[in-house]
């Protein structure tokens, strides 16, 4: 329980100094940013400047405006969005859902079939599978993720037209609820979805079968096959549990990097996400939407490494005790 | 360097072998891995190309010198065609590498220097130097690195410099860490307390004594940093987030981003560039892994 409250305490910790960098990085860009909130509006003369300045509190001393800065993010309260003029975080909220759709079941898919590959690859080095995993994760990763993107749009918008290539939903089925709006979704999904599939697929099969390699040659795994066990429940029941505590690190930190993993796939196929709402903001120049994102991103990251940390209790009962 | 002396028979290959220098030994294990070897030589030849390349060819990649849309082997002059404003992509392809390579290795120094600085300073020194640095690393991690790359370039202008220093500033946590865990291995060794209490200072324990002995792990993982900032520097230019007037190849694929279908030849050829270049930085990097790390045969 102790532990558990150091590890809230640095996360608690993490997050004040990731909104002091993002507070830095403010004020540290070239030009003021009244100036530039009073350009965006079309420009004013000094009066305006100052009203700005008075307006979002510039004028105060830089440590007291770190402390209001602070509060307003504590209390989710992100700012303004430029273009939208709408709250940063109902943008962020609007946005959330699909991006963690496409991480999420891209992840899943990946880890899944990644894992059954590394294991297979584990059992019998010089097999089909295992020259698999080693193809797949050097290409895989080479690849950029956006490249894979496009050789898709191009396979099937244009050579074999049978998917969606862009956005979230058919401008047919505009309004649409429940099941039609849910499977016009799920359509939309795959391309994307495998794009993403493919770069981490390359991760997780090459660690999977690095993971279970080490662990099929400990003393536990000789004993429970000396002992007569079946081959399955030895791989799956004794093996695998323990080459799982690599893999869920990882899953862990891409989870919480889904947003900045997300932003390349979301731009080519143009999903409705908070990688395409981040990319906006940088073309409008709309900062308050850009840091808003990459706050919230920080913190999603640093609940997902906090969540890790926490299952590997669940996964290896040895770490309860302690 | 230790070199056979003239008296010894060296007749058996194993005289030979154990004559070599750990650097030959590693060159020759090297040498003798087909992929690695076609890495590296793929790699010299795209380097030879981007060198003499676009003054040997002279079509500026961003003059408007052929029709828009001339599809690939239909006009003799422009062979590989033109994109949706009618730049020549022979031209974009032979200087597109240039920022590409360019930014990836210079960031890759960058985040190798912070990464064995932070982790070298964190792993030697322990206490609160280490708990200082360690936070400090938790916190570049915990950071989206493409996103705050992006938030610096917007927010600085996009030039190479700022792009170069953007993927430096968000990609050494892991050579930190990896460095901090070899110098906690390798501080409390023999030879280093040996060093020390020959009244070595920390300086010369740090860059001359234990340095050295961690350098093969780093060099391989510095290898495959590269590959990571290549392709990092690539979907930069893809948003249109690097230097305007520098052709890469990832900005090559971005300004076409919205003829895909029209022009899937200005999109497709730049990424396979990418594609081979990174491909062939990661065989090299596998191929240094198994000379330099033979214990870690099995990955």
């Amino acid at each position: 329980m102790i532990l558990v409250l150091r590890r809230l305490l640095v996360a608690a910790g993490l997050m004040v100094a990731v909104l002091a960098v993002n507070f830095v990085l403010i004020h540290a860009a070239p030009g003021d940013p009244a100036t530039v909130i009073a350009g965006e509006m079309g420009g004013g003369d000094q009066a305006v400047i100052d009203s700005i300045k008075k307006a979002y509190g510039l004028d105060k001393p830089l440590p007291e405006q770190f402390i209001t800065y602070l509060g307003k993010s504590v209390r989710g309260d992100l700012g303004v969005s430029y273009t939208y003029s709408r709250p940063v975080s109902s943008l962020i909220a609007d946005r959330i859902g699909p991006t963690i759709l496409l991480v999420l079941t891209s992840l899943v898919v990946a880890i899944a079939v990644g894992t059954l590959l590394g294991v297979f690859a584990s059992l019998k080095p010089k097999s089909f599978a295992s020259a698999a995993v080693t193809i797949v994760s050097l290409v895989g990763l080479a690849m950029p993720v956006f490249w894979t993107g496009i050789l898709l749009v191009i396979l099937f918008g244009k050579v074999w037209p049978v998917m969606p290539i862009a956005g979230m939903y058919d401008v047919r089925n505009y309004g649409a609820t429940g099941w039609v709006a849910a499977m016009d979704a799920l359509h939309h999904l795959v391309l994307p979805a495998l794009t993403l599939t493919l770069v981490y697929l390359a991760q997780y099969s090459r660690l999977a079968r690095a993971s279970m390699l080490e662990v099929l040659s400990s003393d536990y795994v000789r004993t429970a096959r000396a002992k007569g066990l079946n081959e399955a429940v030895v791989v799956f029941k004794h093996a695998l549990r323990n080459a799982l505590m690599p893999i869920v690190t990882i899953a862990g930190l891409q989870f919480g990097n889904l947003i900045s993993g997300a932003v390349l796939v979301e731009t080519v196929f143009s999903w409705p996400g908070l990688g395409t709402l981040a990319l906006d903001a940088i073309l409008g120049r709309d900062y308050p939407t850009l840091l808003g994102v990459l706050t919230f991103s920080s913190l999603f990251v640093i609940s997902a490494n906090l969540l890790t940390d926490l299952s590997y209790r669940w996964i290896d009962p040895r770490l309860r005790g302690k | 360097m230790t070199s056979p002396s003239p008296n010894s028979t060296a007749s058996t290959e194993q005289h030979a072998v154990l004559a070599l220098s750990p650097w030959r030994e590693a060159w020759r294990v090297f040498r003798s891995n087909k992929a690695a070897m076609l890495g590296l030589v793929v790699l010299l030849l795209v380097m030879l190309i981007m060198l003499v390349g676009p003054s040997l060819y002279g079509v500026a990649p961003f003059g408007i010198s052929a029709l828009p849309f001339t599809e690939p082997f239909t006009d003799s002059r422009y062979w590989l065609g033109s994109d949706y404003l009618g730049r020549d992509i022979v031209a974009g392809m032979l200087i597109g590498g240039r920022a590409t390579l360019l930014v990836g290795v210079s960031s890759a120094a960058i985040t190798v220097f912070i990464g064995i600085t932070v982790g070298a300073l964190a792993g030697y020194f322990g206490g609160w130097i280490d708990a200082l640095l360690s936070r400090l690393t938790e916190l570049f991690q915990v950071l989206p690195a493409l996103l705050f790359a992006m938030v610096l370039v917007t927010l600085f202008e996009p030039g190479l410099g700022v792009v170069i220093c953007a993927i430096g500033m968000v990609s050494w946590t892991g050579t930190a860490r990896l460095t901090r865990a070899e110098f906690i291995r390798l501080r409390g060794l023999e030879y280093v307390n040996a060093a020390r209490t020959m009244g070595a200072s920390h300086w010369r324990l740090i860059w001359h004594e234990i340095l050295p002995n961690a350098m093969a792990p780093l060099i391989v993982s510095a290898t495959l940093v590269v590959g990571v900032a290549i392709l990092f520097e690539a979907g930069l230019s893809f948003l249109g987030l690097s230097d305007p007037n520098v052709m890469s190849w990832g900005m090559m694929i971005g300004s076409n981003r919205r003829h895909i279908l029209e022009c899937w030849w200005a999109v497709t050829l730049p990424g396979a560039a990418i594609f081979l270049t990174v491909l062939s930085v990661s065989l090299v990097g596998d191929g240094l892994n198994d000379a330099l790390n033979p214990k870690m045969h099995l990955r």
